[in-house]
């Protein structure tokens, strides 16, 4: 695959071949195979247990595979250099619950070499700037998620790997989440977002749809409701496993 | 592995430990009240308090490093901190530093307090310096750290992680000869004892408890404990896996 072949063709930041994975002797992943393109949103969408946290983990580099390949910025998924430039938000908040969200961020911040100021910056970004001494124990679900967002943000990645960010959040706030998704797209960071949330799958630049270990579309929203025939994305889903029924 | 993120991390384990103003209590006032005590049931063997006491100020900072280790860890584990600390800069190696730097600095914190007190008012004499039983009792906390830390990989709850105390901890209390003399044990417990390293951080203290000077002895069995240290810290860092199932 050549990288950069044509100025239309932007560079690739992750890239996924024939990537299997068993957990705890079972299928999870079987086979499955992408590109990502640098500066999109990518939705990961699907039902729950259909391995998007296992593939989600496999990019990050903490999850066991069985074989295939994940490259992230032409790198082995999880070696060391790219730790510094790969940021992963875990389904539930990954915080110190006896911390407050400031010293949570900072601790974050410090690790990557970043100081207070960064640190109250993201936190600033997430709307958490309110609650910044409160202890994270304390917080609402939604709030722990957006801590744990801003301890991602705080490093600067160039690839920003969400597993269900946006579970349980203010529809004002989800709204914010997304419009800032898309601006540090366009500065050029690489964004994976899983969700289960159909809704939100219009708001990526191209989806990943997961079904029982295996990619049902890789495709833009627009092109995947043409190819389907159906308005809305949830319908298309829908089309999409009629007919793999259908085929089998 | 990085000092500054080692320091880093050494320095946020402390914050969450300061955060906890009641553990901080404990841990520095309830080795110095039971010290007290047994001076107290040991009234009227002045001779015997010399020797249970000493034990007791080594043991208790080996026996909480592995209770808030293997604890503190857990929750790292199942807590999904630990899962995201691997996929940032911090080493392994950064992660076992920062909790014995910390853990430490509460273990010596704890041992100074219990030790001026069991020196200045509880009448705890020994023939060595002072200073001896200190470096004995941070050896044996990391020690304790070192296990807590590969024994975290075996709970999957709190609850769990506080059974493991009867098992790695108690055994070693009853054998290291604190509670009978170990030359008076069924041979084949003797075995056992000379295999578990907190004998030696008895055997050590004896030196101390008997000899002005620092003993060659005691240097040995120091460096037992602190060989031991590092053998369960290897084999805890090991558990600290990467990638996982």
């Amino acid at each position: 695959m050549p990288p950069n072949a044509t100025a239309n063709t932007p560079a690739t930041a992750i890239a996924v071949d024939d990537l299997v994975v068993h957990r705890g002797g079972r299928p999870v992943l079987k086979s499955v195979s992408t590109r990502i393109a640098a500066g999109t949103v990518t939705g990961l969408l699907g039902p729950s247990g259909s391995g998007k946290t296992t593939f989600i983990r496999a990019i990050v580099g903490t999850q066991q595979v069985k074989s295939g390949t994940v490259e992230v910025l032409g790198r082995p998924a999880g070696t060391k250099p790219l730790r510094r430039r790969v940021a992963y938000v875990t389904q539930d908040a990954s915080i110190y619950p006896d911390l407050s969200v400031k010293a949570n961020v900072a601790y974050f911040a410090a690790l990557y070499g970043k100081g207070r100021a960064e640190a109250m910056a993201a936190i600033e970004r997430v709307g958490m700037g309110d609650h910044a001494h409160r202890l994270a124990a304390k917080l609402s679900g939604g709030q722990k998620t957006r801590t744990s967002l801003a301890c991602a943000l705080v490093i600067d990645p160039e690839v920003l790997v969400l597993d269900e960010p946006t579970v349980g959040l203010d529809p004002v706030i989800r709204e914010e989440l997304w419009d800032r998704f898309h601006a540090l797209a366009n500065q050029g960071t690489t964004l994976l977002v899983s969700s289960h949330v159909m809704d939100e799958a219009d708001r990526c630049d191209r989806l990943l749809l997961l079904r029982e270990g295996r990619f049902i579309a890789d495709d833009t929203p627009a092109d995947l409701r043409a190819s389907t025939g159906t308005a809305n994305l949830e319908a298309a889903f829908l089309h999409l496993i009629r007919e793999l029924e259908k085929a089998n | 592995m990085s000092l500054r993120i080692t320091f880093i991390t050494a320095g946020r384990i402390l914050r969450q430990l300061l955060g906890d103003r009641r553990t901080v209590v404990l841990i520095l006032a309830v080795p110095s009240l039971m010290i007290a005590l047994i001076s107290a049931i040991m009234d009227a063997a002045p001779e015997a308090f010399n020797s249970v006491g000493l034990i007791l100020l080594a043991f208790f900072p080996f026996m909480m490093m592995f209770m808030i280790t293997s604890i503190t860890l857990l929750r790292e584990r199942t807590g999904g901190t630990l899962e995201r600390l691997m996929t940032t800069p911090t080493g392994k190696l950064d992660l076992v530093g920062g909790y014995a730097i910390a853990f430490g600095v509460a273990a010596a914190s704890q041992t100074v307090i219990a030790a001026a007190i069991a020196y200045l008012f509880l009448g705890l004499e020994t023939a060595g310096p002072a200073w001896a039983v200190f470096l004995i009792a941070i050896i044996a906390s990391l020690f304790g750290m070192a296990l807590g830390l590969f024994v975290s990989a075996f709970a999957t709850t709190e609850f769990q992680a506080i059974q493991f105390m009867p098992v790695f901890v108690v055994p070693q209390l009853l054998l290291c000869g604190l509670i009978w003399p170990r030359d008076q044990m069924a041979g084949w417990l003797q075995g056992v004892s000379d295999a578990l390293p907190v004998t030696y951080a008895v055997k050590a203290l004896n030196e101390v408890q008997f000899n002005t000077e620092i003993t060659s002895e005691m240097w040995v069995d120091v460096a037992i404990v602190a060989a031991a240290a590092l053998v369960a810290t290897a084999l805890g860092a090991a558990t600290l896996r990467r990638r996982t199932d």
